[in-house]
């Protein structure tokens, strides 16, 4: 106890002058400084006593917040009338106010009218106290329940994975929920004898680290079957539930493996098919296990990071590659690889350095086709800006030669033209913000030019109009960032039914619909309610006849605030390309009918997309889409 | 026997007079820190021992800095040497920080409390000659006044005691307990059970062989039978208090009782029980305050902050009152199931509202026979409520301060109540007076309990202590000492012999009642531990707390090896083991949900209680 033994005490009393105002404000003018003094040390005293009594009301009332009401209950200990007026549960806004070279601090009281009061409709009543029974425990195991907490926490799960033999140290205060699921085991499978049998160990310094179990409840079981169904199958609104679900319920922990397994299986069975849609939904699912913010992944990066980098460099992903666009899922999955690496790299499994080092492997290889190059492209530049300066920026100048051969040649293959045609649109969009912070203005088109190469005149202009932007973010940034920061990427494919057999399996959404964000966990009665933040919907209208559109792959996506690279583009980039128009709309100012149920005092935001009728904007293939306001 | 039982309080003035003569007070640093260097020096085995006269005399020294007006000495004083004391002081010198004029010494409970007894230290003979000898070389009058006037030194033969045992029990309020106050006899036992003749239900019988759980179940059986029967040597005689005689009703239910018990399950390590959870939803804004659970678990009651109590059938049958007189009037009398015929069917819902309290509800227990509910509070008075008519019986006043805890006797009939005047009242519910007020405690009696043969009733304070009374003649018959913060749940061991007690600082002590020793202590919860409870037949002791745990500790190998050797129970100096990661069975979290209120069914399953407080 020495250690804890050095605690502060001093005695902080009222400052005198505040006497000297309450005094005034009762109407006695004059009052000596000496009085003050004797009247501040009484009075800090007396209010002391009160706070101390109050505290006894709240430990009794099994509270950790004091309130107005235990001050009352104290006052009312000390025959002192209680101070009416002071009911606010949370907080008493105390104003403050100087001037004269004082500083008074106040509540303030505003004058209402009655009539305002009695004309008012009447507030909801509030829910009434009830009672609801739940399992805290199971004969020694606690059940991954909603009305749980998370069964294993983050830390610990992080702890086990990282650090497996500091975690089996007994006197870890977490170790007690996994420790009884042991004892439960042994007698239900009868291997009771193997944990008595080395009774030496007992007692000892030695702590077998429990075996985990890897069964699932029926109940599990369902779920898994429901919710891997609903992953991939046709219904988008059961899709968005289920996802919703994997990225928010507590108890996956013990299912993380099958989810695992069954995302790099599909990969591997989708790839060989390339079935986009289906390989698009095992990235979303990718997705939801990363924003679990129970569930951390360490031991299963091994399965998902192949399966993820086949999304991005393998060399075709789709049955028409010349129209379907696997681009989007090149992106949104190199950001997952990106978001993996943040999380989980460390200096033993070496897993950023792993990845760059296959993408630069690839990229490098001459014959590697345009498809794998974009990928490994995009896995580079999501990884950050340094990674940009010294991997891609070197190679700018062969990787222009490289395209131009293949734009300005002889056309060989549609497929290579886009291809080449994707390449430098991506370069430029990564390069340019890097390069902006990088080279000091102004931007001459002949540096550039000898420095890139061919890329040089496009890279400069490019540079150009990312400085601009910055300029406008800056003045902006008040304005926007408060409705654009977003915290979960979501990939979002929608097409116009058209009629084809190349797309068996894919799901079949009107262009003009609005997807409700429904979970599948809602109908459950979660209970205690689950703090989770408000799904952002995404809600794409067309004023036109969606007869005219072959196929649109829309990829929607923010970064969590705070990361440097917010670029965020719908990139529409099928042969009739159209130019869509992204608004951000918040609930406040208008509320489309189309409202799921939203949680009570989140802001909901919305995205709108709407598309310019056909004809607008056709461009050719070179034509890059989305003058997109600038998010970041 | 050292009773502390009715104790006038002395006359203010007269108390502060003491500190009346009074040495230079320039002089009382170098007194203090002469006295520091002192101990600081002496040998190892007796500087342990020495050191606990620090806090008294640190505090007795500043009061009479403080009533001789000699403010900045005062002050200067306690910046200098507030430092050096024990962590688990702090609350009360937050309390004498703040007590900086003779003014304030009027009135103020602490520094009264510190004069009215005398604080009690336990030092061995041969630290406390040197001691002596010390203060006498020094010519250190104004130090020996004190040790004479203000200090009780307990002195002991032998060895002196280690740091971790004089840490283990010391922190209360006034000192540890003094040796013979925990000496008297207390009859920890059971009473007999009266004989009922258990008609044996074949039927039930096979029944529970069909659920293939056979053979076992017989000789369990008999030996709960034959428990009952046979007379604890320790128990007292079985009229050594009036107790209400058994009604038929009562009979039938121990009848149930004995049913269940034989479908209860065995714990231990290896076969946890499941916890149920009952979570109050909605009753954050008005603050749940307290919840009781009856015996056989069909009722659960919650006091709220609102002033309300609120009655919950948790099983399928509804709450329903009784007819209103005109329509009980047409009842046939006669008829067979005339108490099916009295219920008023229109009432019949799952919850029912007590309104009658002006206060904040902070203590509720039902009786056992089920037929009322008392509830205590803010407003200083406790209610007996009816649970036939869902009415107001009787308010008991007398508390005139917020009234912490109630709780019927496991007999019914008496119970007992302590609040916020540091009393605790023994009642019988057809006297509107109290029958016995145990009063000695120095601060608030946050939580009472009586002993499972309703001779005893256990109180923890505010005071840091827990104190044993007799019903009998309402003497204090055990004063523990050793938690360091206030004392905020009790429970006793299904056999009688053990008490735990949770605190504040989120430890739980065990201790043996029949020696008056400390005998065990259990470390994890990281707040106040605000319920505690053993399983049916004692084996698994489970406490929640504010930190949103629920804990299972193995209380048999708590118990297991005590050392209960002659010399232990003499000198009361025991080594605890810190084996609390062992005794740990099991931590449930829950969903910031602090855990008000434990029970455990007839067949042991753990139903918890607790308001949902969304942070």
């Amino acid at each position: 106890m020495a250690e804890e033994k050095k605690l502060k005490l001093s005695n902080t009393v009222l400052p005198s002058e505040s006497m000297k105002v309450v005094a005034e404000s009762m109407g006695i003018a004059q009052i000596q400084d000496e009085t003050c003094q004797l009247l501040a040390d009484e009075v800090s005293y007396r209010i002391k006593e009160i706070a101390q009594d109050a505290l006894k009301f709240m430990h009794m009332g099994k509270r950790r917040k004091l309130t107005t009401s235990d001050i009352d209950y104290a006052l009312k200990l000390k025959n002192v009338e209680p101070l009416y007026g002071f009911h606010a549960q949370e907080f008493i806004p105390f104003r403050s106010a100087s001037g004269g070279g004082r500083q008074l601090y106040f509540n303030e009281e505003k004058e209402v009218d009655l009539s305002d009061i009695i004309n008012t409709p009447l507030p909801r009543v509030p829910l009434d106290v009830c009672l609801k029974a739940h399992w805290l425990s199971i004969e020694g195991c606690q059940p991954a329940i909603p009305e749980n907490p998370p069964p294993a926490p983050k830390d610990q799960q992080k702890a086990e994975a990282t650090e497996p033999l500091k975690s089996a140290k007994p006197g870890q205060e977490e170790d007690g929920p996994l420790k009884s699921k042991g004892q439960r085991a042994s007698p239900a499978d009868g291997k009771g004898k193997e944990k008595k049998a080395p009774p030496l160990l007992e007692g000892g310094p030695f702590r077998l680290k429990p075996r985990s179990i890897h069964e699932l409840s029926v109940e599990q079981q369902l779920y898994y079957k429901e919710i891997t169904e609903a992953c991939v199958g046709s219904c988008e609104a059961k899709r968005a539930g289920a996802l919703q679900s994997i990225a928010t319920d507590p108890g996956l922990y013990q299912m993380l493996p099958r989810f695992s397994t069954f995302i790099s299986e599909g990969v591997r069975v989708n790839v060989v098919q390339n079935n986009l849609a289906l390989l698009i939904y095992l990235m979303r699912m990718v997705k939801a296990l990363m924003d679990n913010p129970t569930l951390y992944l360490e031991k299963y990066v091994h399965e998902l990071i192949p399966a993820v980098m086949t999304c991005i460099v393998s060399r075709q992903l789709c049955l028409r590659p010349d129209v379907d666009n696997h681009w989007a899922l090149r992106d949104f999955a190199a950001r997952l690889v990106a978001q993996i690496c943040k999380h989980f790299s460390t200096t033993t499994n070496n897993i950023q350095s792993r990845i760059t080092k296959t993408f630069t492997k690839s990229w490098v290889d001459e014959k590697t086709p345009w498809t794998t190059r974009y990928g490994s492209i995009a896995g580079l530049a999501e990884l950050g800006h340094d990674v940009i300066e010294t991997l891609i920026l070197p190679r700018l100048q062969q990787e222009g030669e490289q395209i131009r051969s293949v734009l300005d040649g002889p056309v060989l293959s549609n497929i290579d033209r886009i291809g080449a045609d994707h390449v430098q649109s991506l370069l430029l969009k990564h390069c340019a913000p890097v390069l902006a912070k990088l080279r000091p203005p102004p931007d001459n088109q002949d540096a550039y030019q000898a420095e890139f190469g061919s890329l040089g005149p496009l890279l400069c202009s490019h540079v150009v109009k990312a400085r601009a932007q910055a300029a406008l973010q800056a003045q902006q940034v008040n304005r926007t960032t408060l409705t654009i920061t977003q915290t979960r990427h979501t990939l979002t494919l929608s097409q116009a039914s058209q009629p084809g057999p190349q797309t068996p399996g894919l799901l079949k959404v009107p262009v003009s619909i609005a997807l409700p964000v429904q979970t599948l966990v809602s109908a459950r009665a979660a209970v205690p309610p689950q703090p989770s933040p408000p799904p952002t919907k995404f809600i794409v209208m067309s004023p036109s006849s969606s007869a005219s559109f072959t196929q649109q792959v829309l990829s929607l996506s923010t970064s969590a605030p705070g990361s440097s690279s917010t670029t965020t583009s719908p990139v529409t980039t099928t042969v009739p390309s159209v130019q869509p128009i992204v608004k951000l709309v918040s609930t406040a100012t208008a509320a489309p009918p189309s409202t799921a149920p939203s949680g009570p005092g989140s802001v909901q935001k919305y995205i709108v997309v709407s598309f310019p009728p056909t004809g607008d904007s056709k461009g050719g293939p070179t034509s890059h889409p989305s003058p997109v306001p600038p998010q970041s | 026997v050292g009773s502390v039982a009715v104790e006038d309080q002395p006359d203010v003035s007269a108390v502060l007079s003491a500190y009346n003569q009074q040495g230079d007070p320039t002089m009382y640093e170098e007194y203090y820190s002469g006295l520091k260097h002192f101990i600081e020096c002496s040998l190892d085995c007796h500087r342990a021992e020495l050191s606990q006269l620090f806090y008294p005399l640190f505090v007795h020294m500043y009061l009479e800095l403080v009533y001789n007006q000699h403010e900045n000495e005062a002050k200067s004083f306690f910046e200098k040497f507030h430092g050096d004391q024990e962590c688990y002081y702090q609350d009360d010198l937050r309390v004498l920080s703040s007590l900086t004029k003779k003014e304030h010494m009027k009135g103020n409970e602490t520094m009264l409390d510190f004069r009215t007894s005398k604080f009690v230290l336990r030092i061995s003979r041969d630290s406390y000659q040197l001691l002596k000898r010390h203060l006498q070389e020094k010519q250190n009058n104004q130090i020996w006044n004190i040790v004479q006037e203000h200090l009780y030194i307990d002195i002991f033969d032998g060895m002196p005691r280690s740091k971790q045992q004089i840490d283990a029990m010391v922190g209360s309020l006034a000192g540890e307990a003094k040796r013979e106050a925990n000496k008297s006899k207390v009859f920890f036992g059971l009473l007999k059970e009266p004989e009922i003749e258990v008609p044996l239900d074949d039927e039930d019988e096979e029944g529970e062989n069909e659920e293939g759980k056979p053979k076992k179940k017989k000789p369990k059986k008999d030996s709960i039978g034959s428990k009952s029967k046979k007379q604890d040597p320790n128990a007292p005689p079985q009229n050594r208090i009036p107790l209400p005689e058994l009604k038929d009703s009562d009979k039938l239910d121990k009848i149930m009782n004995m049913k269940e018990t034989t479908k209860r399950v065995r714990l231990g390590p290896d076969c946890l029980p499941s916890i149920c959870f009952y979570t109050f939803l909605n009753a954050y804004q008005q603050g749940l305050t307290a919840v009781d659970v009856t015996d056989d678990s069909s009722l659960i009651a919650g006091g709220f902050a609102d002033s309300t109590v609120r009655v919950w059938s948790v099983t399928p049958k509804k709450l329903r009152s009784v007819k209103q007189a005109a329509d009980l009037s047409l009842i046939d009398k006669e008829s067979d199931d005339v108490l099916e015929r009295i219920m008023d069917e229109k009432t019949a819902s799952e919850l029912k509202i007590l309104y009658g309290h002006s206060g904040p509800v902070y203590g509720a227990s039902f009786s056992p026979d089920r037929n009322y509910l008392l509830s205590s509070s803010e407003d200083g008075t406790v209610r007996l409520w009816s649970l036939q008519t869902f009415t107001c019986l009787v308010g008991y006043k007398g508390h005139n301060y917020p009234v912490w805890d109630t709780q019927f006797s496991p007999y019914g009939y008496y119970f007992v109540s302590g609040g916020h005047d540091r009393v605790a009242r023994l009642w019988a519910t057809d006297h509107y007076q109290p029958l016995r007020i145990f009063a000695g405690h120095l601060a608030d009696v946050n939580c009472t309990r009586f002993h499972p043969n309703s001779n005893y009733v256990a109180t923890g304070s505010a005071d840091r202590t827990v104190r044993l009374w007799d019903v009998l003649n309402g003497n204090c018959v055990r004063i523990f000492t050793g938690h360091k913060g206030p004392i905020h749940s009790l429970t006793f061991s299904p056999n009688g012999r053990f008490l735990a007690t949770g605190a504040t600082d989120g430890r739980v002590l065990l201790w043996d009642i029949g020696h008056g020793l400390m005998v065990g202590e259990l470390k994890g919860h990281t707040d106040t531990v605000c319920s505690l409870r053993f399983s049916r037949d004692g084996e698994i002791l489970a406490s929640g707390s504010m930190d949103n745990t629920v804990r299972l500790w193995d209380a048999v190998k708590a118990f297991e090896d005590l050392e209960t050797d002659d010399f232990t129970t003499a000198t009361g100096h025991i080594n605890l083991p810190e084996n609390s990661q062992e005794l740990l069975l099991g931590t449930y979290m829950t969903k910031s949900t602090p855990v008000v209120h434990l029970h455990f069914t007839r067949r042991n399953l753990v139903l918890a209680a607790g308001a949902y407080s969304p942070q």
